[in-house]
């Protein structure tokens, strides 16, 4: 309770909170407010934005709704943000658990393959896998995963190494459980924390690699992306920036709200430790 | 001299097993991905199911996986790296004159964000909780969260259309016929909006490092002891704390070195800078795999020696480096 | 001429809306060239009191009471007016600079010397502070160097600037007892040289007789007792100073005077 009391007071957190929330209330209200298809056509084509309240951000080359585009928008991204980001919390954390618990050769070749996925540059792999596989927001989340689980990996190899020579890690073994029924059940849990702590991070990362793939013309192509909005409007750049503009705006202030947000979470429960 | 080798022979050492993983790697999304070589092939050139036949045979694309690993890797070894269909061209030659290019982006986007965050980093860790200290850290934390390709059309709409400071594109203004340091100068005019771009977004993350670094060494006994030595503060903040807080950006500079490869590539596309980055994605547009593929493996040993040139870097910075395992 | 004045020293820390009162009331002086041992357990205040000698207590932190310096006309500067030496020498020297370098900055900011004359005075106090080969040891780094050696530097760097005082915060308790013995003679040698005043810290009452003309007992932040090194040893005043040496005759035995032995003895006082 201190630390959300903690969290809530310090500015940034409460900014990032604030950000999240408005974005989230976007996202989820996107169906009511813009109950037709965002990639349909909604009026005429190069409306500026402010002209008709009707259409308050104005239209693109194709006359589709900005607005419509940009709270439609915000459910890709939140959605492909948090998804890739639990799968690659998820695996990683399974992986790390795997090697530092094993052990050996396991463990060395474990470390091998992370380290071969941190050499390789993320966004190219996630371009090639996407390439490979054709475009979809399946195939979007688990990219984005490939190139952002070693973080994760890393982080709960050395705690599982520093948890593993517990003393509850020892009774478990005495007792005889299997030794994957401890690292899953007894060892895994408690190297969670720092782990989750990557979470803000990792989703931010997450969203703006989303954000670069659908730019390239590799999102979803059945759904709005903010990417494919900003790389739309690149072709009018010079006559209606805006295009190219509002939803980077979007964009910057999800990913700034997950970072404050984050940030504050971890100050929060850092100094709830400091005082205990 | 000896501590620079041994850490040469341990990154190699690594290195080795790590390419082998990422070879194999891009032998198996060769082998998802739909069509094969010859496929693309006659897709471009045209030919009949005998000449197709033929290719196969001869490229033994109709052999097992296990045979066909072998014969890439053999081809790798001889550093042969196949054809690219879009280019009609080896794939390593169509590498080779664009990797210049962004070494050039990559090179002049990492000296930027570095010297410029760490100053910033210094400037705010120098005096920890004032207001610049609270302003940078936010400002910094505000500027990590823009996209380095949103931000390349924010900053062409503004210094290109509006003000026509600079060119949005290319590398060099073509057939200017322009040589030496006039031909210099132009590059580096055409290169200021992309490496401003790509650097800003590491800008923040060194600056927040090294704000970050600084916090903790200022907690450190050795730096008290400096002050009760009566070391004045700006010496102290200079030569012991922000000299200690730049290490861990050091080892960062290798860490980023692929995450920057893979950010060139929106910037180069959004910049139509001809480097590394722009071919990827003129291979994704053009579906061409093994194209894509390889310069995943290049990039994939470019980071390796970047990385192994950090190491050295670290070495000749930090003289704890090699001392405790001088016996390995 | 007397170096230091302390007159109703009272420092209250404040942590979390807490506040720690960590020294009350202390009265003390300090003679020029006078040896005073300042005794006591962990959280009695001893460090607490050479830390505000040299303001170096945390922002925010509440102090009463005066310190002066009235052989001084301005005020004290850390490094030319007063030394220090900290307990862990492995922490109170930049670990990624040279040896040389960390002395030769404490001569170069406080007898403005040029940095070729400083490296000079370095190598100097090096072979002061009795280092072997000082000319190749300024170029190595901490790490290179044992604790004793890391501690020799500590005091090179605190003399540097010529101080009137030195203050020895606990400077032996990180090390054995052999290098403890050497580090002792090395700095009941150095302020005799300068002339130095040698504030003592220590929670060794014993180690503390060997080198102080004077000792001062402080316990839970006042200062209990202070007498002559001698008196103080023989005839204490307080009960906890008793206690105190009590303490210490029981658990060593390698002093000469107690050869008793035995649980018996851990009673006993001096002869």
């Amino acid at each position: 309770m201190i630390a959300v009391h903690r969290f809530l007071r310090s500015p940034e957190g409460l900014a990032g909170a604030g950000l999240l929330l408005i974005f989230a209330i976007l996202a989820l209200s996107a169906p009511f407010f813009f109950p037709r298809d965002p990639l349909s056509i909604a009026g005429p084509a190069l409306i500026g934005p402010f002209q008709d309240w009707s259409l308050p951000l104005g239209t693109d080359r194709l006359g589709r709704d900005v607005l419509a585009g940009i709270l439609h928008g915000a459910r890709t991204s939140l959605t492909v943000g948090i998804a890739a980001a639990a799968a690659a919390i998820a695996f990683g954390a399974i992986v790390g658990t795997l090697a530092g618990f094993a052990g050996g050769l396991m463990d060395e070749a474990l470390m091998r393959i992370t380290e071969a996925f941190q050499t390789v540059p993320g966004f190219l792999l996630a371009l090639a896998f996407v390439s490979v596989v054709g475009p979809s927001l399946a195939a979007v989340v688990i990219a984005i995963a490939l190139a952002a689980w070693t973080g994760p990996a890393r982080v709960a190899r050395a705690e599982v190494l520093s948890i593993r020579e517990r003393d509850y890690v020892a009774s478990a073994r005495v007792a005889g459980m299997h030794p994957l029924a401890i690292a899953f059940r007894e060892v895994l849990p408690n190297a969670l924390p720092p782990v989750l702590a990557l979470s803000s991070v990792i989703v931010a990362q997450a969203i703006l690699i989303e954000a670069a793939l659908s730019f390239l013309g590799l999102g979803d192509p059945n759904r709005v992306t903010w990417g494919g909005m900003i790389a739309e409007g690149r072709a009018v750049l010079r006559s209606a920036p805006y295009l190219s503009i509002f939803p980077g705006i979007a964009l910057v202030l999800t990913v700034l709200g997950v970072y404050l947000a984050g940030e504050a979470t971890v100050e929060a429960s850092a100094v709830r430790k400091g005082i205990a | 001299m000896t501590r620079t080798l041994l850490l040469i022979r341990r990154r190699l050492v690594t290195s080795i097993p790590v390419m082998i993983i990422v070879i194999i790697g891009t032998f198996l999304l060769l082998e998802a991905a739909p069509g094969d070589a010859v496929d693309a092939y006659v897709v471009s050139t045209g030919g009949d199911a005998g000449l197709i036949e033929a290719l196969r045979q001869r490229w033994g694309l109709d052999q097992s996986p296990m045979t066909r690993l072998a014969t890439y890797v053999w081809a790798l070894l001889h550093l042969d790296l196949g054809y690219s269909v879009t280019f009609s061209r080896p794939i390593l030659d169509v590498i080779l004159e664009r990797l210049p290019n962004t070494l050039l982006l990559m090179g002049s986007a990492t000296a930027l964000s570095f010297g410029l965050g760490s100053l910033l980093g210094v400037a705010a860790g120098a005096h920890p909780g004032s207001f610049r200290d609270r302003f940078l850290s936010i400002g910094s934390l505000a500027l990590y969260a823009v996209p380095g390709f949103w931000l390349g059309l924010v900053l062409t709409v503004i210094f290109s259309v509006q003000l026509r400071w600079f060119p949005s594109s290319g590398i060099e203004t073509i057939a200017s016929g322009k040589s030496g340091i006039a031909r210099a100068l132009d590059i580096a005019n055409h290169l200021v909006l992309p490496v401003a771009a790509l650097g800003f977004i590491y800008l923040a993350l060194y600056l927040r490092m090294m704000r970050a670094g600084m916090a903790e060494v200022w907690r450190l006994d050795f730096v008290l002891a400096a002050k009760v030595r009566g070391i004045s503060r700006r010496r102290i903040v200079l030569r012991h704390v922000a000299r200690n807080a730049l290490l861990p950006l050091i080892t960062m500079l290798g860490l980023q070195s692929a995450s920057m490869l893979g950010g060139s590539v929106v910037i180069e596309t959004v910049f139509s800078v001809p480097g590394l980055g722009r071919l990827a994605q003129e291979a994704v547009a053009g579906r061409d795999t093994p194209l894509l593929l390889g310069i995943i493996l290049v990039s994939a040993v470019l980071v390796i020696v970047i990385n192994l040139i950090v190491d050295i870097l670290y070495g000749v910075l930090d003289p704890r480096v090699g001392s405790g395992e001088a016996a390995t | 001429m007397r170096k230091l004045a302390i007159r109703g020293l009272g420092v209250t820390y404040r942590r979390d809306a807490e506040e720690i009162t960590a020294l009350t009331g202390v009265d003390l002086d300090l003679e020029d060239g006078e040896r005073l041992a300042i005794i006591g357990e962990s959280g009695s205040g001893k460090s607490t009191l050479a830390r505000a000698i040299c303001g170096l207590l945390p922002a925010g932190t509440q102090i009463v009471g005066s310190i002066d310096w009235p052989s001084l006309r301005r005020a004290p500067v850390n490094g030319r007016d007063v030394g220090y030496v900290f307990q862990d020498p492995s922490a109170s020297l930049d670990p990624v600079m040279t040896i040389g370098k960390q002395i030769a900055e404490v001569a170069r900011t406080h007898r403005g010397a040029t940095w070729q004359q400083s490296f000079a005075l370095a190598e100097e106090l090096a072979g002061r502070v009795r280092l072997p080969d000082p000319a190749s040891i300024l170029k190595a780094f901490p790490h290179q160097l044992s604790g004793g050696q890391k501690q020799r530097i500590a005091i090179a760097a605190a003399i540097a600037g010529k101080p009137g005082l030195l203050i020895a915060d606990e400077a032996t308790s990180a090390l054995d007892t052999i290098v403890q013995a050497e580090i002792m003679a090395l700095v009941k040698q150095l302020v005799a040289e300068d002339g130095m005043s040698l504030l003592f810290i220590s929670h060794d009452i014993a180690l503390a007789s060997q080198i102080a003309d004077r000792i001062a007992v402080f316990r839970d932040g006042r200062l209990i007792e202070v007498g002559p090194a001698e008196s103080l040893l023989t005839a204490p005043r307080t009960p906890y100073t008793r206690l105190l040496l009590d303490a210490h005759l029981g658990l060593d035995t390698t002093k000469p005077w107690h050869s008793g032995g035995g649980a018996a003895s851990a009673r006993a006082g001096p002869p």
